[in-house]
């Protein structure tokens, strides 16, 4: 199996065996993470550009240590003082950027299809780190990458993914992900925040919390979005939180070595509580620390060779 | 067209492996001394060598293994892009004898690429080269310290070694490609 994409763009357009090759890519690139010196010279002479339109930490971090750890140069094309403020479109911004020799660009965008549109128009890679509630491929190869190292496998698993799922990019690249390896997933939510028309893309929908963790191995809880909630979709957070959100008293009736999962950042008390989210069954750190292999298999697949 | 020459047969390969591991035995001693084998048949031979020399002597000692991928000079040449394996040496490197281990010493590049990515682990006290067979033709100022056999290959042969690990089979292997 050869990598063959210019771009990552959402898990939709891979097939099983490209994304199995990234994940076993990124298992040989974990253990560099753990070396003393965390470096290895693979992407020596790159130059990566981080293009967020939209305020990012934890990926764009993430993405900056994988590129660091490449030896590749990385740069921040900031927002505040860019000429995105001036009226330049997304396209145009990136390929000026890319008149100045670039191979890469992480591209996070509030509208869906743009890193689509800017890697059409560009000759460099192109990783969309985000674009509404699109797509979010590197987060859901993070979390198949952590399941599979739990689990010893993905096929045959059954997930259960609780939360806002209408604004969520982290699920639609989810649900791609697990069901083309194989696994079945069960989509949870008040009826508001679950768009009718996802059962399309092959998972089950259930609005009540108890039919979804029955005979689930993985609870993915997703973060309230109320930054994206234009509208009141529930009545109230605690509300939210009584009926779906991760506590002892809502988690009895789980599968026995049931593993908790959350994409970052929680919201301690809507969510996820305290007691669940420090617990031993959850994973929430380690899809962070897996993350940066990641994507580190990303960056070496994309453009560690000639083009 | 390709001409196969066996230059090593299983009986030899077991001798060669025998005496290299004496020998190293002898040279360095058991104090300190790690091997560490390069992906993927040095691996291999490392661990066969490890072996011996624990029959010899009397102590176990540590064992590494290396994947050169990630510090390859020649990566931007190769398309599409080498498969990425995992690097493992679960002690510590300060202080220590290393014996490096490879199958096959060409050009030396892949030696020079192993030296890089050792000394990222940390500050051995020596290191030296263990290779079964050398063919030659080195581009790089790289020698070996132990040989198991020399011998003479042109740019368009290839030496391979079969191992019963990794290839159910024992021998060494010159292999001429005719056009």
């Amino acid at each position: 199996m050869k990598w063959t994409k210019k771009d990552l763009l959402g898990l939709e357009e891979l097939s099983r065996e490209e994304i199995e090759l990234i994940l076993e890519t990124a298992f040989s690139f974990k253990e560099v993470s753990s070396r003393d010196v965390k470096k290895v010279p693979t992407l020596r002479g790159k130059t990566i550009v981080n293009l967020f339109f939209e305020p990012s930490t934890r990926t764009r971090t993430s993405f900056e240590l994988a590129a660091k750890r490449l030896s590749a140069d990385i740069l921040d094309f900031s927002i505040s003082d860019s000429s995105v403020s001036k009226g330049e479109s997304p396209v145009d911004t990136a390929e000026n950027i890319e008149a100045m020799k670039v191979d890469c660009f992480v591209v996070r965008h509030s509208v869906a299809g743009v890193p689509k549109l800017i890697a059409k128009k560009i000759k460099a890679a192109v990783i969309n780190a985000g674009d509404n509630s699109h797509e979010h491929p590197t987060q859901a190869l993070l979390d198949l990458f952590t399941i599979r190292e739990k689990k010893g496998k993905i096929k045959g698993l059954r997930i259960a993914i609780i939360g806002d799922i209408q604004h969520s990019r982290v699920a639609r690249s989810n649900i791609w992900g697990l069901t083309k390896l194989g696994a079945s997933v069960i989509l949870c939510g008040p009826p508001t925040l679950i768009p009718s028309r996802i059962g399309k893309m092959g998972a089950e929908i259930t609005y009540s919390f108890k039919e979804a963790i029955k005979d689930a191995d993985i609870l993915y809880f997703l973060r309230v979005q109320r930054e994206r909630q234009q509208e009141i979709f529930f009545p109230s957070i605690q509300e939210y939180a009584h009926l779906y959100g991760a506590n002892s008293e809502n988690l009895k009736g789980v599968k026995k070595n049931v593993l908790i999962m959350h994409p970052g950042p929680i919201n301690r008390g809507v969510e996820i509580k305290s007691e669940i989210a420090d617990s031993s069954s959850s994973l929430i750190l380690e899809q962070v620390t897996n993350g940066i292999a990641v994507r580190m298999a990303v960056l070496y697949l994309l453009i560690g060779k000639k083009d | 067209m390709e001409e196969r020459k066996k230059v090593m047969g299983k009986t030899e390969m077991e001798k060669t492996l025998f005496s290299l591991s004496q020998e190293v035995l002898e040279k360095m001693g058991e104090k300190d001394l790690a091997i560490i084998g390069i992906r993927k048949r040095g691996a291999i031979l490392a661990k066969r060598i490890a072996e011996r020399i624990k029959t010899l002597g009397k102590k176990e000692i540590p064992l590494g293994a290396l994947d050169i991928t990630l510090y390859r000079d020649d990566l931007s040449v190769i398309a599409p892009q080498p498969v990425v394996h995992q690097t493992e040496i679960p002690f510590n490197l300060t202080g220590k004898n290393i014996l490096l281990v490879d199958d096959v010493l060409y050009t030396g590049r892949t030696v020079r690429a192993a030296l890089d990515e050792l000394i990222d682990f940390g500050r051995p006290r020596e290191i030296k080269l263990l290779v079964l067979v050398d063919r030659g033709h080195r581009e790089l100022p790289i020698q070996p310290d132990f040989v198991g056999k020399k011998v003479t290959a042109g740019e368009n042969e290839m030496v391979e070694v079969k191992l019963k690990e990794s290839d159910q089979i024992e021998e060494v292997l010159i292999i001429e490609r005719k056009q």
